[in-house]
């Protein structure tokens, strides 16, 4: 499923509603979880899971290919861990 | 790392502000959102959202596991794991200090807003 599709189904439950304020919505919330994130903020979502921010150290790394030393700047990388109840939920069958 | 954390609640604020509905409706909103998301992943369906991510059901077969106590042998039955795929262009936001600057004052103007409530 992308993104319009999700718009469209929560159109067809939502009819007094224009597709276009769907649209608003559906990206006001994943902006919403992005703006926290760039903040190394973390995002809570009972029933879902949590999305957080995790740092990776600098190090010293190596190509790979000719084997020269290079270094790695620190970098965050976002992280989801899935909810106890969702995990349930996929379990479920 | 940051001290706050995101809830719901932010998220149900975020909608209310983005278009004139109740609150109650925004917080409906967001319930459904999330739930629409769920029943596709309950599918083993993958999830897409652009810009933002994938989350994707990966399914694992039954494997020896050991219980790290005890170091007793166990089955770990087969199950479906949730791995979220972040874009890359969630990945730079994330890196970016200016994005982290710009985030910090959406936010700034979000605190005269009052806490969302039910």
């Amino acid at each position: 499923m992308v993104k319009s599709e999700l718009v469209r189904e929560i159109c067809k439950e939502n009819p007094h509603l224009y597709e276009r304020d769907i649209e608003n919505i559906v990206s006001a919330i994943i902006n919403e979880i992005t703006v926290a994130l760039c903040q190394l903020e973390r995002v809570e979502l009972r029933g879902f899971g949590v999305f957080s921010v995790k740092e990776r150290t600098a190090r010293t790394g190596r190509n790979p290919r000719t084997g020269d030393a290079v270094e790695v700047e620190k970098k965050y990388i976002p992280f989801f861990r899935v909810g106890k109840e969702l995990s349930q939920r996929l379990n479920k069958n | 790392m940051g001290e706050k954390s995101v809830t719901r609640a932010s998220l149900s604020h975020a909608v209310y502000k983005e278009v004139g509905l109740s609150r109650k409706e925004s917080a409906s909103l967001v319930e459904q959102f999330l739930e629409k998301v769920i029943s596709r992943l309950e599918e083993g369906e993958t999830v897409k959202l652009s810009l933002f991510g994938s989350f994707v059901v990966r399914k694992k077969r039954a494997r020896v596991g050991r219980n790290p106590k005890t170091g007793e042998e166990v089955t770990i039955t087969p199950r479906r794991v949730l791995v979220f795929k972040p874009s890359n262009m969630l990945r730079k936001r994330v890196n970016s200090v200016i994005s982290r600057g710009i985030a910090a004052s959406d936010r700034d103007r979000d605190e005269s807003g009052s806490p969302f409530e039910g």
